[in-house]
């Protein structure tokens, strides 16, 4: 599964904000996910735990989801991706690569194809707590 | 012109002389690569990312597994996240050469590959054409101004012996690699590497694959 791909770039991210920010030690990790991506969670959860280094041995990883909003450039209509209205196939070439959309997706207005993902695409780091070096 | 021509056919030599080769078709909105190879009935298998079929003895990866026979109508942006999505995700190993397909110009996917990719090299491909020659000064300028190499200038579907554009490919500080003339016998050979490699454009690229 790829999420185990993306587990790694997550902990690639999340270690290169630690150094920058000088933490000790990672606390919690809050990462957004995309529903256009339609990851799956649990693999996700399992890949982080398997793969965190040393300095997020008691990090708490949570994980939310984030709907995924469409907007048609042609006409403005905003419209919610429904991942049930697609067939298996489709669904899995957008799991690999969201932009794909664009080929199996139309405005529900105009029948456009040209629409900006105004939000709920790819994985990104909300937060990250931790332990300064230095303290306590 | 015919940049995907010679990027799958420079892969299928370099394949055939034993390299460890993948082919990336990284022109999303038309992609052709499959077609020139006959590629059809793959798809990646996911292993912890996903992993490139071998197929002619090139690793193969392309955006066609998943937009299949649709028009995936793309903006610039669109490009640059698909790009960087399908580059984290592919899992090569270990390649001796990694040819990429460019779709036509200066724009994202260019720039990001210039951004993203350590060791890249340009090779590129044009035709007699003043204009198209334009486009090639054009990126070298760039490339140069970035420190980027550039292998050398191809120029394919020659019509006469003009030297013309080796000329100013010199002019430019570029090697010139190869002079490639219209060969008919091509159109034929789509889809079908063996009659491909017999071509007289399939010798051409041979030598410019034994220059790299």
């Amino acid at each position: 599964m790829h999420e185990w791909a993306l587990a790694e770039a997550v902990i690639a991210a999340a270690s290169e904000i630690a150094e920058k920010e000088r933490l000790k030690e990672v606390k919690e990790v809050k990462i957004k996910v995309g529903e256009l991506q339609q990851i799956e969670l649990n693999i996700l959860k399992f890949a982080l735990s398997q793969l965190k280094p040393a300095k997020f041995k008691d990090a708490k990883f949570s994980i939310e989801v984030a709907r995924a909003e469409l907007k048609c450039r042609v006409c403005g209509q905003k419209w919610v991706f429904r991942k049930e209205k697609l067939d298996e196939s489709t669904a899995e070439a957008i799991h690999f690569v969201p932009e794909i959309a664009h080929a199996y997706i139309k405005c529900p207005k105009c029948g456009s194809p040209d629409f900006e993902i105004l939000e709920g695409r790819g994985v990104w780091l909300e937060s990250i707590k931790g332990v300064k070096q230095g303290d306590g | 012109m015919g940049k995907s021509l010679v990027a799958a056919t420079l892969a299928l030599t370099l394949a055939k002389k034993g390299y460890n080769v993948g082919l990336f078709d990284l022109d999303f909105t038309s992609p052709s690569t499959h077609i020139i190879l006959g590629i059809e009935g793959v798809k990646p298998k996911e292993e912890k990312g996903i992993v490139p079929p071998i197929v002619h003895g090139i690793k193969y990866m392309s955006i066609i597994y998943y937009s299949g026979e649709y028009v995936s109508p793309l903006r610039g942006a669109d490009v640059s996240n698909a790009l960087i999505e399908l580059l984290s995700i592919t899992r090569w190993e270990r390649l001796d050469f990694l040819v990429m397909d460019m779709p036509p110009g200066i724009g994202d996917a260019t720039l990001d590959l210039i951004r993203l990719i350590r060791n890249i090299e340009f090779l590129i491909v044009t035709t007699p054409a003043q204009l198209a020659f334009e486009t090639v000064r054009k990126l070298v300028s760039l490339l140069k101004e970035l420190k980027i190499p550039v292998i050398g200038v191809v120029e394919n579907m020659r019509m006469n012996n003009s030297k013309t554009i080796q000329q100013q490919t010199m002019k430019l500080s570029v090697e010139f690699l190869e002079e490639i003339p219209y060969d008919p016998k091509v159109e034929e050979a789509i889809g079908n590497t063996n009659k491909l490699l017999g071509t007289t454009f399939a010798k051409k690229v041979q030598q410019i694959a034994s220059k790299i």
